[in-house]
């Protein structure tokens, strides 16, 4: 009973770190077709962003560091994908092959950058007292920092579900992702919807970059781990569903937890690789499917 | 006491309608390719300011590129259109939009999974001269739509997914509407609703240029009429020089 709820717990964490990285990659992929391999840099300009903030404040000041660390890493990301889509990826629309080795290219500068500044060697992020220790439940230990990092994935989620579907800009965005040429031709400004997009999306990366200082070093090729998790969870979830994704993150964080506690990390990587490839065998668009509609694709 | 008149459906061109003034929208030797194939020729074709011009022609002969042209979905290679005095032969779609034209593409298209009213609203908050007010008054030619507003827009019934796009493009408040098709697998019974609401339209003043294949409907609503054949305009004018023989024979396969 207590391994079992211990799982659970550690699932939802691994869940919810995949559905904040997933969330901006299922975005750009569902509404711009972009394959966005420095997506994984992104979340790790969000860990290193709390480590500066964390060096240049002191350890007096962990609590404060890391309150500024998450909306800092959201804007500091998300220009950086501004950055990327105005310098790169708005050249490559309708060339997702394209853009996915470009991209890759630029996550490996991205990473070079990081180890010209910060050095090659890991570093480490001290988390700030409130989130030391944790709740003893059925005899069970639930660390406030893992606690910490599911409060912040729902309150994203809550946040970009009402983006979406009580504001005009996420209206619009929801508009271009369906039927991209009839919001153009609607007076829809695409080319602004597709920035606040990319920003978004990669802001979330940052966000979720913060998160995973929590549970470990920081080090330049952080982020690529967790890339290829959550490409995972935006196939499984279906392209651009905010749903799908959720649904995706659940099931993939705790086939991976539940998998591990029984063999070993790698067995449990393979573990859900095999699941993936008979859930695709079967449903192959996905949990959740939306058509797309196209003028003059 | 005056009875109104009812709708003049039927009455063929509206002496109202000047064609000497200048035209609403004119588009001028357009050549429009897809990559290495070229599909509209040295397209030229005038819509008369508060008229009606019908565009008619065979499937693939290049109508509903012509007005993706116009909408700015297509880049044309050579040529210009331009709306009242201003050029928008090289702005983005948007843009056109801004200008006064709107578009009710072929096969009713809407967003999907967005409601009814959504699909409606996401355009007014798009244009910035329409408001809630815009809808409101949208909504009054089409009463049919009000019953559905909370319903998803990829699962109406043809006539109500036609009634929709029609409205949606109605919500930018344009000068100009390009309507591809609008009766094209629709029920005879809700067709007569689409002339009517058409000629409801160009009775307010709002210019037109329909694509359809549906003659007797084209003429009953057209000032002027273009047709077209593998990418060109082989015949037009007046809907009064109208000729049904030679019609026939360039509609033929």
């Amino acid at each position: 009973m207590e391994v079992i709820l211990n799982q659970l717990f550690v699932g939802l964490s691994i869940a919810s770190i995949l559905l904040l990285v997933a969330l901006g990659l299922t975005f750009t992929f569902g509404q711009m077709n972009v394959i966005n391999m420095a997506h994984g840099e992104f979340i790790m300009a969000g860990a290193y962003t709390t480590y500066v903030l964390q060096t240049a404040l002191g350890t007096g000041f962990l609590t404060l560091s890391f309150g500024l660390a998450l909306p800092a890493a959201f804007l500091i990301a998300g220009t950086l994908g501004l950055i990327l889509e105005f310098l790169v990826i708005r050249r490559l629309y309708g060339r997702p092959l394209d853009t996915l080795l470009v991209t890759w290219g630029v996550g490996l500068m991205l990473q070079q950058l990081a180890r010209d500044l910060f050095g090659a060697q890991n570093v480490n992020v001290s988390a700030p007292s409130f989130l030391d220790g944790g709740l003893t439940v059925a005899g069970v230990s639930l660390s406030y920092s893992r606690m910490f990092i599911i409060g912040v994935v729902l309150f994203v989620v809550v946040a970009i579900a009402l983006y979406m579907q009580r504001t005009p800009a996420g209206r619009r965005m929801r508009a271009v992702m369906q039927n991209r040429p009839l919001a153009s031709v609607s007076g829809v400004r695409t080319r602004v919807v597709d920035r606040t997009t990319f920003f978004i999306g990669s802001g979330l990366a940052g966000v979720a970059g913060v998160g995973i200082t929590l549970l470990g070093p920081v080090g330049p090729t952080l982020g690529l781990a967790y890339l290829i998790d959550a490409f995972l969870v935006v196939i499984v979830g279906g392209l651009g569903q905010l749903r799908g994704a959720i649904l995706a993150a659940l099931a993939l964080g705790m086939a991976n937890s539940f998998i591990e506690y029984n063999t070993s990390a790698s067995i449990a990587k393979a573990g859900v690789f095999l699941l993936i490839v008979l859930f695709l065998q079967w449903r192959p668009q996905g949990m959740v499917v939306q058509q797309r509609r196209g003028l003059a694709s | 006491m005056t009875v109104e008149d009812p709708p003049q459906v039927g009455a063929g061109p509206d002496p109202d309608v000047r064609l000497d003034a200048p035209p609403i929208l004119s588009v001028k030797d357009l050549e429009v390719a897809y990559g290495p194939t070229q599909v509209i020729f040295g397209v030229s074709l005038d819509v008369p300011e508060g008229g009606l011009c019908c565009l008619m022609g065979r499937n693939g002969v290049g109508k509903s590129t012509l007005l993706q042209t116009i909408v700015g979905l297509q880049q044309p290679k050579a040529g210009s259109i331009s709306l009242g005095s201003e050029d928008i032969t090289k702005r983005a779609p948007y843009n056109r939009t801004k200008a006064g034209i709107a578009y009710v593409p072929q096969g009713r298209e809407a967003f999907p999974y967005l409601t009814v009213f959504e699909n409606l609203r996401v355009v007014a908050e798009a244009s910035a001269k329409s408001g809630p007010d815009v809808i409101e008054e949208v909504l009054e030619r089409f009463p049919r739509l009000r019953k559905i507003l909370g319903r998803p827009a990829g699962f109406l019934s043809g006539g109500e997914a036609q009634q929709l796009a029609i409205a949606r493009a109605l919500v930018t408040c344009p000068r100009l509407l390009l309507l591809d098709e609008p009766t094209e697998g629709i029920q005879p019974s809700i067709i007569l609703e689409i002339e009517d609401a058409i000629a409801d339209l160009k009775r307010d003043g709002l210019s037109i240029l329909l694509v359809e294949q549906y003659v007797d409907f084209a003429m009953r609503l057209a000032d002027t009429y273009a047709v077209m054949d593998v990418g060109r305009i082989v015949a037009g004018g007046p809907t009064d020089t109208f000729d049904r023989g030679r019609m026939q024979q360039l509609m033929s396969v």
